[in-house]
């Protein structure tokens, strides 16, 4: 693609202030950090969706947070269409507020229970005078309809609601502003698998409909492989990979995708294994080793990996992985054609 | 299984029935659930939040408090376990039969080293002497996969990340090598790479000792991956079961049809998944006739009125539904 993209992430980095004991404080150590993010560099291209997948704690709420600007990021830059949107004031920032929606993880805790759905509509369409007064009930009538809720849910307080519909609420709660950029974090986790494919069917034909961009946080492979056209791998605050989802889950080009990917269930009862995909636990974030952060579970690793740490380069045409093994997962043709 | 019921091994559960009483009316939360589990034996039960799986362990173990009320049989080793006084049950449990919970942290006591929450179960079951105790849980430990196991013992259940309380939990189940293992949701707050470690660990222990298991999960593809047969449930009632490769073939309830259909798969993407509409019922206000209807796309007249029964197919299978020949001539999911 070569377009310019909507956003660019350009070796972004955040961290957390850990509460260290008295006893560290005591022998004169370092204030304890989580590097929640480490030098994250990556691009979305418009209309696309790019699901973003990793471990629990790996940082993706966290980018996701600092992609609608909730979090600002200690390092690095993020460009809405050109401009670091750290730069954006009032009426630039009020702009940027409306065209990036986030939709959050937790569908009780995003609504505010005492509003109704159409109290809920009213406010995020009159905080960006999306619609003249008059015209608003009109609106709300027709966003109900786009997220396939019944018209009289209007009048209803969440709690009346099912976890897929509260959902969906939200989901019609980003769209009143008509963003450019939804950024979904966990959308779909706390729901039912029933219920989850409705919300993901309905993501895919707004999608189609209104010319979204998206970005799918998640740690279900399955649901990520099934919606993006690109993915991108975190492990520990870092990128390990990124490329169009069929190359990606055909092929993985590093050790930890492919750990992910043999690890998640397969749904075919005939394909079975009995060998672990990866041993071991994630290593603390406050103790990042200094060379490869999957040299610790990694069964390729070798010396280099505990000393140096890998950057993130270029596999093929829209893919990176970052491992000093740059044949990793490469099939026998491309080896063929690197030589 | 006839095998397992006439030695008097192996699990045997007859029209488990457990009543809520709530202050919107009685919760039918199990409803006539038959369900039996063979030595060595991995059984997996799916189904939507709600449906009843974790009651339903509980109801086997007897740890079903007020307002709930159980009946029914569940036999193991010929006796009856819901007919039994609460002395002599309390000393099975944790012995023959253990349970890993769905919340690690609500089993597990905050106020315990982990090392001692092992030996304390091991003190109740097993005839050791202090220093035998230590290595025995050590050795636990180390078959659940805990590094550093000897420093680990004396550490509180904060003090360990989301898998490894898991482990620690399955630890002190499998304390006293049980004959039957119930596990709820044992790997779902956790990331895949462990999740995968720890199915697979059960499976070695399943083989290693003959241990009986019930798996609750609502991951279609841990069931795929591990068990030997399954059981789905709906709005507390089993709708259909048989053995993973047969149901996962060919469905043949609506519910588990739409239940594999609503899962990506490969191949498939970004496509539309064939969702089931709608949401499942309240327990206190279950539709009449089949509770499923007002979301399944195969219903007539007759499953508006009438409860379609549970009937045996053959070979193990068995399913609720009146038209369950036209769910498995239909079109195949994929
Ligand atoms: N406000 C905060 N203060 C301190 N640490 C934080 C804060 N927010 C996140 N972290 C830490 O940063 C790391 C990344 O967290 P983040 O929530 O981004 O992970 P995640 O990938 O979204 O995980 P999950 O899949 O569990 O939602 C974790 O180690 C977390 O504990
Ligand atoms: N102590 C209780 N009092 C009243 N109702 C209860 C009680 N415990 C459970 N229930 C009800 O029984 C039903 C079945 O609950 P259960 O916990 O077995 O569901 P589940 O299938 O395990 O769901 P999940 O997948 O969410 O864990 C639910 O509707 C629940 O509200
Ligand atoms: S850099 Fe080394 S340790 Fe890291 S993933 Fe590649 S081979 Fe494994
Ligand atoms: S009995 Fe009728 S309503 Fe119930 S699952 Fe079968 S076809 Fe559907
Ligand atoms: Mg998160
Ligand atoms: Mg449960």
């Amino acid at each position: 693609m070569n377009a310019v993209p909507i956003i660019s992430v350009d070796g972004v980095s955040k961290q957390f202030g850990a509460s260290s004991s008295f006893m560290r404080r005591l022998a004169g150590e370092p204030r304890l950090a989580v590097h929640a993010l480490n030098n994250v560099s990556f691009e979305v291209h418009r209309g696309e969706t790019l699901g973003i997948v990793g471990e629990s704690g790996c940082g993706k709420s966290t980018l996701a947070r600092c992609l609608v600007r909730l979090l600002d990021p200690d390092d690095g830059a993020i460009r809405f269409e050109g401009r670091d949107i750290a730069t954006l004031r009032s009426v630039e920032r009020r702009a940027f507020n409306k065209r990036v929606q986030m939709i959050f993880q937790d569908p009780y805790g995003s609504l505010n229970p005492r509003m109704t759905v159409s109290q809920v509509l009213n406010e995020a369409l009159s905080v960006h005078r999306m619609r003249p007064k008059g015209d608003i009930p009109a609106r709300i009538t027709e966003l109900l309809d786009l997220v396939r809720l019944p018209h009289d849910a209007a009048s209803r307080y969440p709690h009346e609601f099912s976890g897929g519909q509260r959902q969906r609420i939200g989901i019609a709660r980003a769209l009143a502003v008509e963003p450019d950029v939804i950024v979904a974090d966990e959308l779909v986790s706390a729901l039912d698998v029933s219920v989850q494919a409705q919300v993901i069917n309905l993501l895919l034909r707004l999608q189609e409909e209104l010319h979204l961009t998206l970005i799918f946080v998640a740690h279900d492979l399955r649901l990520v492989r099934h919606i993006s056209h690109r993915v991108a791998v975190m492990y520990l605050g870092q990128m390990m990979e990124i490329g169009p989802s069929e190359s990606l889950f055909a092929s993985p080009r590093h050790p930890y995708s492919k750990a992910l990917l043999d690890a998640a269930p397969e749904l075919d009862p005939t394909q079975r294994s009995r060998v672990v995909a990866a041993r071991g636990e994630l290593p603390s974030p406050l103790d990042v080793p200094p060379g490869c952060p999957f040299a610790s579970r990694c069964p390729h690793v070798f010396d280099r990996c505990r000393v140096e740490r890998p950057a993130l380069t270029k596999r093929a045409s829209e893919h990176s992985a970052a491992c000093h093994l740059v044949d990793f997962g490469a099939m026998p043709s491309a080896l063929a054609d690197a030589v | 299984m006839s095998v397992a019921i006439d030695t008097g091994l192996g699990l045997t559960v007859r029209g488990l029935t457990t009543l809520f009483n709530t202050p919107r009316g009685m919760a039918l939360a199990v409803a006539d659930v038959d369900l039996d589990v063979a030595p060595g034996e991995m059984v997996g039960l799916v189904g939507e939040s709600g449906s009843g799986k974790s009651v339903t362990l509980r109801s086997i173990m007897g740890l079903i408090q007020t307002p709930g009320h159980v009946t029914g049989r569940v036999e193991w080793g010929g006796r009856d376990l819901v007919a039994m006084p609460a002395e002599e049950l309390r000393r099975i449990r944790g012995s023959e039969i253990a349970m890993i919970f769905q919340e690690p942290m609500t089993a597990l006591n905050p106020v315990l080293p982990v090392g001692l929450q092992l030996e304390e179960n091991l003190v109740a079951h097993m005839r050791l002497n202090a220093r035998e105790r230590r290595a025995r849980a050590l050795e636990l430990m180390n078959t659940v996969g805990i590094p550093a196991a000897e420093r680990r013992l004396n550490e509180y259940p904060h003090q360990f990340s989301g898998g490894m309380r898991q482990r620690a939990m399955i630890a002190i189940a499998l304390a006293c090598s049980p004959k039957l293992l119930l596990a709820d949701e044992p790997t779902t707050a956790l990331d895949v790479t462990i999740q995968d470690q720890i199915l697979k660990l059960l499976l070695d222990l399943r083989d290693r000792l003959a241990m009986s298991v019930v798996l609750v999960t609502h991951d279609l593809g841990v069931i795929a991956g591990t068990c030997d047969r399954m059981a789905v449930m709906y709005a507390g009632r089993i709708v259909e079961m048989g053995t993973v490769i047969d149901v996962f073939r060919q469905p043949r309830h609506p519910y588990t049809r739409g239940l594999l259909g609503s899962v990506p798969r490969a191949g498939a993407v970004r496509t539309m998944l064939s969702s089931i509409e709608g949401t499942p019922p309240s327990l206190t206000d279950l539709p009449a006739g089949c509770a499923f209807h007002p979301r399944c796309s195969f219903a007539t007249d007759i499953c508006r009125q009438e409860r379609p029964p549970l009937l045996s197919l053959g070979n193990e299978r068995k399913a609720a539904c009146f038209h369950h020949d036209r769910v498995a001539a239909a079109e195949a999911i994929l």
